[in-house]
C-alpha cells in the first residue's frame, strides 16, 4: 500500500459587485470641530475589514493621516443606506461612495482654508500630514485642525460630504442571456500539491502556490488575510464540508463541529502567494474585492491533483476518503500519473 | 427556579453571584457577571469560543456547570491585559493580523496563554496542538500560529535577566 | 510558513505607486477591540428582563399541518407568549422583492404546510432559553406527510410533487417566459460538428454550511418613541431592516437597527429571518427578546450554500482550442427562493468561465426541492460552476494530450475579446496569474505560453459577436406536461437565429451626483508625478522570453494580433484620456 503524490492546477476570474447592478451604497463624511474626520456608514464588517479599508480610502481622498479618520458603522439611524456586505461589493461600491463623500468634504475644507489664507482654493493642496498649503509655497500653510475650527466657529461653514455609488440595475436578455453582469473581475490561479493514501483514501495537502490579481491591494495585509483564509476554506470545501454528506439524501447531516469537519491548525500546508495588481478603471484606487474569489480555484485544483495522484475523477464535492476509495476500487486500483495510460 | 450562591476569583477579583442549577459557566459569566469576553459559539463543547482558564487550565465554559466554579480561580480574556498594557499575545495578534472577525480571538488567546505559561519556547506543532480545540473560520490558522510564535519570543526576551 | 510576494513588475504602467495611505499595511481599526474582547457583537448587548424565543419545527420533508396544540406549552413555567403564523402581519415574502425580483413565496411561520425538515411553524417566548426549548418541544402538531422530492432532476419530471405552490412547476420563472435562464452565443452544434474531440463531464457540489463561529441572531427591544431597537448579526443592515418592516407591516422609521460588528458571515447572514422574528417577539411581548440559532439550527435549518449540478459538453480542436461549450446547470434552491434565483443569473453571466470560446450555450435552472432553502455563500453562484469548469478543463487537456496550464493560457480571455454575455473583456489578467502560479510551483510551461499576455492577441476576430442559434424550448409549465430535454438547443420546438453583431450598450456606473463629489484627479500626486515611461511589459522573471526555435507552432487564433487596440467605451474615456491624469482611478469621473 502506498501514498501517491499528485499535482493539480486551476484558474478563475470573479465578478466584483452584485450581478446586474442595482446595489447602491452611501457614505457620509464630516469633520469634528478640530479637524478629525468621521465616516458614517451602514456597511457591515464581518471580519473582511470594511471599517479598515474605508478608513484608508477616506484618509487618502481627504489627504489626511489615517489616524485622523474613524469609521462608524452600522447604525441605521446615523449610517446612510448600504446594500450589504456580499458579492465582493464592499470595497468597490462602498469604497467609491466614500471617495465621493470625502471628495466633497475635502472641497469644503479647501474653501475654508482658502478664506483663511486669502488665496484661491484651487491653489491649495494637502500634505497628508494634517496641513494645507499653497501649491509651490509650502510655507504658506494652515493646519487642517485650524481650518476646521475656522470653518465652524468663524465662517459658519460645514466640512462634510455625501457620497453614493450605483451601477444602475439592468436585466439579462431572456433569449440570449446578454447582460452587463459587473464592471470588473478579479483573477486567480493555483497549483496544489497533495498526497493520497490509497489504503485509507485520506488526502494530505502538501503545498499551495498561487497568484491572485486583486486590482490594487489597498491594504496588503488585509488582502493577505483574505487570500490565506480563503485558500484554507477552499481546501475545507474540497475535502470536508457539507451539511448533506449523502446528498440528495438528507440523512447523516452534521449538527455540530464534531461531525461538520474542517481542517485544523495541524492540517495546514505552506501557501506561497504572489499578488498581482491590475487596477480596475471604476474601482476605488483600482482595488477589487479579493474576499470571495480566493477559495474558488483551490477546490478544482485539489480535484485535479487527486486525479493526478490516483487516477480518480472527483466529480462530486466534497472529495471524501469514501469517494476516493470507491473510485480506486472501480478503477481496479490506484493509477498514479504515468500509470494511467 | 431555585438559585445557589457561588463565589470564585475572576481575573484576580473576588466575585459572587447566584446561579441556577443547570446554568453553565459561560452563561453565568456573560449574563450574571457581565464579562462578555467568553463567546457563545456552539454550546456543545466543539468550537472553543467560550474558552476560559480555571486554575490555569483551559476549559470550555459552556460545558462547566457554574456551581462547580466555587472557590476556583478563573481567567478570561478580560484579564489578559494589565490595565492599558497589552499582553504580548494581544500585541502579537495585532501586529500579525491574526484576527479577522474577532469572535474566536478571546478563546484563542487564552488557549495560547496556557501554552506559553507552560512552555515559553513552543514548536509550531505544539502551538497547533494547543489551539486545536479553538475553531477559527476566517484566518486559516497560519497567522495565529505565527503570532503565537512571535509572542513567545517576546515573552522569552522579557523573562531574560 | 506562508509567503507573500508582490509582482509589481506586472501591469506597472497602469499603476502609479505613490499613494500615501492606500497600499499601506495599516493595522485594522477594530483589532484592539478584538484582542481585548471588547468588540461588541450583537449578543454582547445586555438587557434586563431579556426573553428568549425558540421555534417549533417540522420533522418532515413535506407535510400538511392538520392541527397544532400548544395548550401545554402555554401553561409552562416562564412561558410568556406563543407566536403563530397569524401573529405575523404580512406573512409572505421573498427576499429579493426589495429589488423587485421574484414572487412572494415564503412565510416567516408556516400555517398550512411545511416544505422542508426544520421549517418553523410556531415560536415560544419564555424567560429563559431552556424554558423556551422545553415548551417548544411540548407543542403537539398533527402532521399529514406528503410526497416529497429531493433530487433536482426528479423535481423537473412530470408528476413530481409541487414543493412550493407559488412556483407549481418546481422551477423559478425567468422573464415570465421560461423555466430557466438561457445563454446563447454562436452555434454550439456547429462548433461540436467542427470539433476533433467531444469532452463531457457531470459535476455536483453538495450543500455547504457557512459556519460562522458566531451563530445568526438578533436581540430586539422596545425603545423610546414607539420604536424598536434591534441588535443584529446581519450582513446587510438595511436589507434586514426593510424585510422586517415589510413582514411586520410597520414603518421602517420605527425600526432602529444596529450591527456592523459580526462574528463571520460568509453569506449566511443575509436571509433576514432572525431580525423580523426578534422584533415581532418584542412587539408581542413588550419586552426585549433574543432570537438566536443554536449550532444545530445554524447547520441544518439555517440556509447553506445550495447544491449545484453542472453538465458540460465541450467540442475541442486537436490543438486544444475549445470551439463550443454547452452547460446544463441546476441550483438546488430548497423549498423557497431566497437568493437562488439571483445565483442562476449571476452564474449565467460567468459562463463559459474566463475563456474565449466562439460558441457557448447554457440552460440554468433554479429548482425547488424539499430541503432547507439555500442562500448565499462566499463565491455565490460562481464557486460550484468554477469547480465544474476547471475540472472539465483538465479533462479537455487530457483528451487532447496537452499540458493543463498551457491549455488554459491558450483559451484564456484577453483584453478586447467578446464574452458570451456580449460585452467586451477589459482589465483581464488570467494569463499572468497562470504564468506566475506555474512559475512559483516549478510547473514548467512552454516558452510560447510564457510569452503570452492578457494585453496582446485579443480583439479582432475574437471581438466579433457571431450569428446565434436560439430556441424557445422550456416555456413555463411546458416541462411539467411532458418530458422535454433540459439541454440548450436540444429537442423539438421553435428555433431562431439572431444576426451577428447583435448587442446592446453596456451599463455604466451612475456619475457623481454633483461636480464637487467627483475627485479632481489632477490634484493626485500619483497622477502628476507618474511618468508613463516606455515600460516594457515584464514577463515572469525566470522563464524564457524569446521565441525559441523549439517553441511549438503558434496557436491560432490567440496569436493573432488585434486589428485595433481595445478602446474603452465612452464613459471610460471621460477624464481618463487627459494627459497627466491617472486612468487607473475612476468610478468618479471628471465631467
Amino acid at each position: 500500500m502506498a501514498k501517491h503524490k499528485g499535482r493539480g492546477f486551476a484558474c478563475i476570474n470573479y465578478p466584483i459587485g452584485m450581478n446586474l447592478g442595482g446595489d447602491p451604497s452611501q457614505a457620509l463624511v464630516h469633520s469634528t470641530p478640530d479637524g478629525k474626520f468621521m465616516v458614517s456608514l451602514s456597511s457591515i464588517d464581518l471580519g473582511q475589514g470594511m471599517k479598515s479599508v474605508t478608513r484608508q480610502i477616506a484618509a487618502e481622498t481627504l489627504g489626511v493621516p489615517v489616524s485622523d479618520v474613524f469609521v462608524d458603522t452600522a447604525d441605521s439611524d446615523t449610517g446612510p443606506h448600504c446594500m450589504g456586505s456580499f458579492a465582493s461589493r464592499g470595497t468597490h461600491r462602498v469604497g467609491n461612495a466614500v471617495i465621493r463623500a470625502a471628495t466633497e468634504a475635502r472641497a469644503q475644507l479647501l474653501e475654508a482654508a482658502a478664506d483663511e489664507l486669502e488665496v484661491n482654493a484651487a491653489d491649495l493642496d494637502v500634505d497628508g500630514r494634517g496641513n494645507i498649503h499653497v501649491k509651490g509655497a509650502p510655507s504658506r500653510s494652515i493646519t487642517v485642525a485650524d481650518t476646521a475650527i475656522a470653518a465652524q466657529f468663524r465662517q459658519g461653514r460645514t466640512v462634510s460630504g455625501r457620497g453614493i455609488f450605483l451601477i444602475p440595475p439592468s436585466e439579462a436578455n431572456p433569449e440570449t442571456g446578454e447582460m452587463t453582469p459587473v464592471s470588473c473581475f478579479a483573477h486567480g490561479a493555483i497549483v496544489v500539491d497533495l498526497e493520497v493514501d490509497e489504503e485509507t483514501g485520506e488526502i494530505a495537502v502538501l503545498e499551495l502556490n498561487s497568484a491572485y490579481e486583486v486590482g490594487r491591494a489597498l491594504n496588503p495585509k488585509l488582502v493577505e488575510q483574505q487570500l490565506v483564509g480563503g485558500a484554507w476554506m477552499g481546501i475545507s470545501h474540497a475535502l470536508y464540508e457539507t451539511t448533506e454528506p449523502y446528498y440528495p439524501s438528507r440523512e447523516h447531516g452534521p449538527v455540530d463541529f464534531n461531525s461538520y469537519l474542517m481542517p485544523g491548525p495541524g492540517d495546514l500546508a505552506p501557501h506561497n502567494i504572489a499578488i498581482i495588481e491590475r487596477p480596475a478603471e471604476d474601482a476605488p484606487f483600482g482595488g477589487k474585492g479579493p474576499g470571495e474569489m480566493c477559495a474558488n480555484p483551490v477546490i478544482p485544483a485539489v480535484a485535479n491533483a487527486v486525479y493526478d495522484a490516483v487516477g480518480v475523477r472527483c466529480d462530486e464535492l466534497p472529495i471524501t476518503p469514501e469517494k476516493i476509495l470507491r473510485g480506486i476500487r472501480a478503477n481496479g486500483g490506484a493509477r498514479p500519473r504515468g500509470a494511467r495510460h | 427556579m431555585s438559585k445557589s450562591p457561588v463565589s470564585f476569583e475572576l481575573n484576580g477579583s473576588e466575585t459572587s453571584l447566584f446561579v441556577e442549577g443547570g446554568q453553565n459557566l459561560l452563561d453565568a459569566l456573560r449574563r450574571g457577571v457581565g464579562d462578555l469576553t467568553p463567546k457563545f459559539g456552539c454550546n456543545q463543547g466543539t468550537c472553543g469560543a467560550c474558552t476560559v482558564l480555571i486554575d490555569g487550565q483551559p476549559f470550555l465554559s459552556c460545558l462547566v456547570l457554574a456551581v462547580n466554579a466555587e472557590g476556583r480561580s478563573i481567567e478570561t480574556a478580560a484579564g489578559l491585559s494589565d490595565g492599558p498594557s497589552l499582553h504580548p499575545l494581544q500585541q502579537a495578534f495585532i501586529d500579525g493580523f491574526a484576527a479577522q472577525c474577532g469572535y474566536c480571538t478571546p478563546g484563542m488567546l487564552l488557549a495560547a496563554k496556557t501554552l506559553l505559561d507552560r512552555n515559553p519556547n513552543p514548536a509550531r506543532e505544539e502551538i497547533a496542538e494547543a489551539i486545536s480545540g479553538n475553531l477559527c473560520r476566517c484566518t486559516g490558522y497560519a497567522p495565529i500560529i505565527d503570532a503565537i510564535l512571535s509572542a513567545a519570543e517576546i515573552v522569552r526576551r522579557s523573562n531574560r535577566p | 510558513m506562508n509567503t507573500v510576494e508582490f509582482r509589481k513588475n506586472l501591469f506597472s504602467d497602469e499603476r502609479p505607486e505613490n499613494l500615501s495611505e492606500i497600499g499601506r499595511p495599516t493595522v485594522r481599526q477594530d483589532i484592539l477591540g478584538h484582542v481585548t474582547g471588547r468588540s461588541a457583537f450583537y449578543d454582547d448587548h445586555q438587557f434586563d428582563g431579556l426573553l428568549h424565543m425558540r421555534c417549533v419545527r417540522s420533522p418532515h420533508h413535506h407535510a400538511r399541518i392538520r392541527s397544532v396544540d400548544f395548550s401545554n406549552a402555554e401553561r409552562m413555567d416562564g412561558v410568556r407568549r406563543i407566536v403563530g403564523p397569524n401573529d405575523v402581519p404580512k406573512n409572505l415574502n421573498t427576499l429579493l422583492s426589495l429589488i423587485n425580483f421574484g414572487k412572494e413565496d415564503e412565510p416567516l411561520l408556516s400555517g398550512e404546510k411545511t416544505a422542508y425538515r426544520g421549517e418553523p411553524v410556531l415560536a415560544v417566548i419564555a424567560d429563559t432559553e431552556r424554558q423556551a426549548r422545553v415548551a417548544a418541544s411540548s407543542v403537539r402538531v398533527e402532521w399529514e406527510p406528503m410526497p416529497h422530492v429531493l433530487d433536482v432532476e426528479e423535481a423537473l419530471a412530470p408528476g413530481a410533487p409541487t414543493v412550493n405552490e407559488t412556483y407549481p412547476d418546481n422551477t423559478f420563472e425567468y422573464h415570465e417566459r421560461y423555466d430557466h435562464q438561457k445563454l446563447r452565443f454562436g452555434d454550439v452544434d456547429k462548433g461540436f460538428s467542427e470539433a476533433d474531440r467531444i469532452v463531457e463531464g457531470r459535476y455536483r457540489m453538495s450543500p455547504i454550511e457557512q459556519a460562522p463561529i458566531e451563530t445568526c441572531g438578533a436581540i430586539a427591544a422596545p425603545d423610546t418613541g414607539d420604536r424598536f431597537v434591534c441588535y443584529t448579526s446581519t450582513q446587510a443592515l438595511f436589507f434586514s431592516l426593510a424585510t422586517t418592516a415589510k413582514l411586520l407591516d410597520t414603518a421602517s422609521s420605527r425600526l432602529h437597527f444596529i450591527g456592523g460588528t459580526v462574528g463571520g458571515g460568509f453569506g449566511g447572514k443575509v436571509d433576514s429571518i432572525v431580525e423580523p422574528m426578534a422584533v415581532l417577539g418584542a412587539m408581542l411581548s413588550g419586552r426585549p427578546v433574543k432570537f438566536m440559532w443554536d449550532r444545530e439550527e445554524e447547520m441544518q435549518v439555517g440556509a447553506p450554500r445550495g447544491a449545484e449540478l453542472w453538465i458540460i459538453k465541450d467540442g475541442v480542436a486537436a490543438d486544444g482550442r475549445i470551439l463550443a461549450r454547452r452547460f446544463t446547470g441546476y441550483f438546488d434552491a430548497g423549498a423557497y427562493t431566497r437568493l437562488s434565483s439571483y445565483a442562476v443569473v449571476k452564474s449565467t453571466g460567468h459562463l463559459p468561465g474566463p475563456y474565449t470560446i466562439p460558441n457557448v450555450a447554457s440552460n440554468v435552472y433554479c429548482v425547488f426541492t424539499n430541503r432547507t432553502p439555500a442562500t448565499a455563500m462566499r463565491g455565490f453562484g460562481i464557486t460550484g460552476v468554477d469547480y465544474a469548469i476547471e475540472c472539465q478543463m483538465d479533462r479537455v487537456a487530457e483528451a487532447v494530450g496537452m499540458d493543463p496550464v498551457e491549455l488554459r493560457i491558450l483559451n484564456a480571455y484577453r483584453d478586447g475579446d467578446m464574452k458570451a454575455h456580449r460585452r467586451v473583456a477589459k482589465n483581464t489578467a488570467l494569463i499572468e496569474c497562470c504564468q506566475v502560479a506555474a512559475e512559483k510551483a516549478g510547473w514548467r510551461i512552454s516558452p510560447d505560453s510564457t510569452r503570452q499576455s492578457s494585453l496582446e492577441g485579443g480583439g479582432g476576430r475574437r471581438a466579433e459577436i457571431p450569428e446565434t442559434a436560439t430556441d424557445q424550448i422550456g416555456r413555463i409549465g411546458e416541462r411539467r406536461r411532458s418530458r422535454i430535454p433540459v439541454e440548450p438547443l436540444v429537442g423539438s420546438g421553435p428555433r431562431g437565429r439572431i444576426p451577428a453583431g447583435t448587442a446592446g450598450p453596456a451599463v455604466e456606473a451612475a456619475p457623481p451626483q454633483r461636480p464637487d463629489m467627483a475627485m479632481d484627479w489632477e490634484r493626485e500626486k500619483s497622477a502628476a508625478d507618474f511618468v508613463r515611461e516606455p515600460v516594457k511589459r515584464p514577463k515572469t522573471a525566470t522563464q524564457p522570453q524569446s521565441r525559441l526555435a523549439a517553441a511549438p507552432e503558434p496557436l491560432p487564433p490567440a496569436q493573432e494580433k488585434a486589428e485595433a487596440p481595445y478602446i474603452p467605451k465612452a464613459p471610460f474615456n471621460r477624464g481618463v484620456r487627459k494627459p497627466g491624469v491617472s486612468r487607473f482611478l475612476s468610478g468618479t469621473r471628471r465631467r
